[in-house]
């Protein structure tokens, strides 16, 4: 099987049946995306497959051939940290951390999508991800300080 | 430094992905353990065959209660609970047996190969039920885990003199931590016969004492480090020393390291929860709304063990007539055993179910008397000097008008309660005034107190070590603040360490909001030494008096402004062989309770808040959109104003959830919705706005004069919820949640014109 892996192209004899979330975590060690329930309920596991969110605990690994996925610890370049990510830290929106990957990689996504979000719009593209933390209150002004940003530069 | 939005310790991890939960730990040669459970609520273990699991390929052990080579319980309060069934088990999802593989699917299959013939009997589900004479023995004679009462007063003549007496039995359900990553542990066998345990938890010297005590091992040979941890909320307070001392034994009988990471199924099934409970409320009062005396019975579920049950309903006991003034008390509240999954922790900690009843309680007097719900309040509400209902006199730390009065004005409530209700949307608002006793107060005197570690570095760094545990809450952050504040060093210059068994002492448990004020008094009182030698050598620098030297932001300086860099005292402290290094400890100040009259002075201090709810209720689906949340507190000092409003924020949600969505579905002891798309919690779209008020009216038993108050957030937004639904339909309910099938049933029986 081949695909590409943030940016990285690669060829595995892994058995095609694994779920992604084992490959990712297990073998390649990317343990950045998260398992909070193993039934694409939490959003936790949350990664970009060919440019759409997928809950990585429900994708075989069969089902990414010839595909290209983006994990959280792809989104970092030459270890600068993205404007979404800047804005976390920034307006308080990291609590445990725990579900802050999978956000973080919904967030990119829908900027990618969708540069200039309404709030209704931003609440719909993160209702996947559940946060126990913080009321979700700081991780809405996070995406729309990361939007005004980034709209800002390009 | 201290009081300004510093960036988190922790974040910078976070947002990339680098930080360590126990699941990210892959060690070489590491076995996986799973766990058997019970799937009846209450039966007899007549026999357990492990033979055919130990044939599978790769399980590598099978383990039973008889293989502990300790003790068979997990010490808490009254340590019933046993670590492995034995002859019975007393709840569905209660472990029986453990087994060890080579991969997860391995002992997985193990686990389904073990035989295991039970005898069926039949439980009791229910707290009144369990309390009746004829019910089912599941603990001692009467099912009675704890009683406390408080007698204070007569209130049969309060309520004889009472013009109104409101009288209601309220229910709430068990509610789901739902802490987003699942409980796991990580157990390494170390040289000398002992055990390191690498996990999830709040409380370190709690998992420390539930290994030594399973494996019968001294406390020394048990090294607790705290992993970073994905919430916790209560649920990981007594509940990690079950998880670890299940990798524990595996890793100590095989000499493995072992991991043991729960399913979410698991964890909502087997682990504690809010108690479920009954609240029945006589509240007398005079026509111009004074409350002149209270009864409260309070039946707590505790499921089968005892756990942490009975501080739980200490601290319900003292919470349960509110944030007010009552000269006539008169409470009763039992700590009763059932078939269900055991109770224990949960922000706020027995505290929400009364807080629900009494502010509902306060909110219907306003109504029949004819007062706003804020004007009964106020005539009421607890005030400097004030005693509280179980008789503590308040010092000069009461900030509950202030909070009252920004709640008002910045909710624009006179105005929006005197809109009129019409239409097929209707609005309404509602509050709720609540308080918390901060830290173990005398529930839980002995383990409070707690203890650090600072060390200087030349070039000006430092590290420090608490031990209590970072769960989210910011703990790290607002440490690191008072540490930069105290060295006036650089706040980028502070390094937390992971908290360490082996290098802080026993500091109790990271609960109870009693944080930021004890482990900050115990940093204070270590960092003082070094701070005085910093001041003695930037003295012969600066060719003056050490007592008149400063230190901030990297800078000593002596009255008249001359300075020297903190770099170059640190220079000539290496060359004078100073000892930059110390520890600190602190004990909180002194509590007391009286078990025969419920009266004392029961916490070191108490935080207050004012809540209020807008809803827009449609009357034609009963569904309930909360619009907007005004929430103020008294923290006393906010360390760093950003975390304290996520802790408000974070706890209005939960406590919207606990309001209007969450309730764990248990049918004659079968838990039904153990997984996170039947048991629901609010998403992003469920949140409102929500608007945090910071008030600080210090108190001097935390640090800068701050308070600990992270539970309270979520304490009171059941009551401000259900009194807004009032105040927009005119009709109450009393048991939580309020879904909008209540909500419809209740309008099409009422019948509201529309």
């Amino acid at each position: 099987m081949k695909f590409e892996i943030n940016g990285i192209e690669m060829e595995t004899e892994a058995d095609p049946s694994m779920r992604l979330i084992d490959f990712l975590r297990g073998n390649l060690h990317l343990t950045g995306t998260k398992e909070g329930c193993g039934k694409g309920e939490c959003g936790a596991c949350t990664v970009i497959l060919n440019g759409k969110i997928v809950a990585s605990c429900l994708v075989l690994l069969g089902q990414i051939e010839g595909g290209s996925v983006t994990t959280i610890e792809g989104l970092t370049k030459e270890g600068k940290l993205t404007d979404v990510q800047e804005a976390f830290i920034e307006e308080g929106a990291v609590q445990c951390g725990f579900c802050t990957p999978g956000l973080i990689v919904a967030t990119e996504a829908l900027l990618r999508e969708k540069p200039n979000p309404s709030e209704k719009e931003i609440k719909r593209a993160i209702e996947g991800n559940l946060c126990r933390c913080t009321g979700y209150a700081k991780i809405i002004d996070a995406i729309i300080k990361a939007s005004a940003k980034r709209r800002s530069i390009t | 430094m201290v009081g300004s939005t510093m960036p988190r310790k922790d974040a910078m991890d976070k947002v990339t992905g680098k930080s360590m939960y126990v699941s990210d730990f892959y060690l070489p040669d590491m076995l996986f353990v799973k766990v058997l459970r019970s799937p009846y609520p209450y039966a007899k273990i007549i026999s357990i065959d492990t033979e055919p699991a130990k044939s599978i390929k790769g399980v590598r052990g099978v383990f039973t209660a008889k293989d502990c080579p300790g003790k068979n319980r997990i010490p808490i309060v009254m340590d019933d609970l046993r670590f492995l069934a034995e002859d019975y088990v007393r709840f569905h999802g209660e472990p029986v047996a453990l087994v060890a593989g080579e991969t997860e699917e391995s002992a997985e299959q193990g686990v389904r190969a073990i035989k295991v013939t039970y005898k069926q009997l039949q439980g009791v589900f229910d707290p009144l039920e369990a309390m009746k004479p004829d019910a089912p023995k599941i603990y001692g004679t009467d099912n009675i885990f704890k009683h406390w009462q408080v007698r204070k007063g007569d209130v049969d003549k309060a309520m004889r003199e009472a013009d109104l007496v409101i009288e209601n039995e309220y229910r709430t359900p068990h509610q789901e931590h739902a802490y987003l990553e699942p409980q796991g542990m990580l157990a390494v066998p170390t040289e000398g016969g002992g055990i390191q345990i690498i996990g999830s938890m709040q409380c370190p010297f709690y998992v420390r004492e539930g290994v030594s005590w399973v494996l019968g091992i001294p406390l020394a040979n048990v090294r607790v480090v705290q992993a970073t941890t994905g919430g916790g909320f209560g649920g990981k307070e007594d509940c990690p020393s079950i998880v670890a001392a299940q990798a524990a034994l595996v890793a100590f009988l095989t000499g493995r390291p072992t991991r043991i990471i729960y399913t979410r199924e698991e964890d909502i099934l087997s682990m504690s929860k809010r108690h479920a409970a009954i609240v029945k409320s006589q509240y007398a009062f005079k026509k111009d709304g004074t409350l002149i005396g209270a009864r409260v019975k309070y039946y707590l579920d505790a499921g089968a063990y005892s756990t942490l049950s009975p501080v739980v309903a200490w601290r319900g006991t003292v919470h349960s007539v509110g944030p007010y003034k009552c000269p006539n008390v008169e409470v009763d509240t039992w700590a009763v055993a059932t078939n269900n999954v055991p109770s224990g922790a949960f922000r706020g900690f027995g505290s929400p179910q009364v807080l629900f009843a009494a502010e509902c309680q306060m909110d219907e007097a306003a109504y029949r008397l004819g007062l706003d719900p804020f004007e009964i309040r106020r005539r009421n509400i607890l005030r400097d000097g004030d005693e509280t209902p179980t008789g503590q006199r308040l010092k000069a730390e009461v900030g509950l008008e202030a909070c009252v009065n920004h709640v008002i004005e910045a909710s624009h409530w006179y105005e929006k309660r005197s809109k009129p209700k019409c239409g097929t949307k209707r609005r309404g608002i509602g509050c709720s005034t609540v308080f918390y006793g901060v830290s173990l107060g005398a529930g839980g005197k002995h383990l409070d107190r707690a203890g650090a570690f600072v060390q200087v570095m030349y070039d000006g760094s430092a590290v420090f070590g608490v031990g209590t545990t970072e769960m989210g809450q910011g703990m790290q952050t607002v440490l690191s603040q008072i540490v930069a504040e105290e060295l006036g060093l650089p706040y980028e210059n502070i390094r937390p360490i992971p908290t360490d068994t082996h290098i802080v002492p026993d500091s109790g448990p990271t609960v109870a909001s009693r944080t930021t004020v004890m482990s900050g008094q115990a940093l204070i009182n270590a960092i003082k030494p070094i701070k005085e030698e910093l001041q003695r050598v930037a003295g012969e620098i600066l060719e003056c008096n050490p007592n008149l030297v400063t230190i901030k932001h990297g800078i000593a300086t002596r009255p008249d402004g001359k300075g020297v860099e903190v770099r170059e005292v640190l220079k000539r402290c290496l060359a004078e062989r100073s000892h930059l290094a110390s520890s600190g400890w602190a004990v909180a100040s002194d509590t007391s309770w009286d078990i025969n009259t419920g009266r004392g002075d029961a916490y070191i201090t108490y935080a207050f808040a004012a809540n209020v709810v807008e809803v827009e209720v449609d009357i034609e689906t009963g569904e309930i959109d909360v619009l907007n949340v005004w929430a103020s507190h008294d923290v006393g000092k906010a360390i760093n104003p950003q975390l304290v409003e996520g802790q408000i924020e974070g706890g209005v949600v939960q406590g919207l959830g606990y309001a209007l969505m969450e309730k764990v579905v248990i049918e004659q002891g079968i838990m039904k919705n153990n997984n996170l798309s039947t048991y629901l919690i609010p998403t992003a779209v469920d949140a409102p706005n929500i608007e945090p008020i910071i008030v600080e009216k210090p108190s001097n038993a935390g640090p800068y004069g701050a308070k600990g108050f992270g539970e309270q957030p979520l304490m009171g937004i059941a009551p401000a919820v259900a009194n807004a639904i009032f105040d927009a339909i005119g009709m109450r309910f009393y048991e939580l949640p309020i879904t909008p099938e209540k909500v419809f049933a209740a309008i099409k029986k009422g019948g509201i014109n529309i």
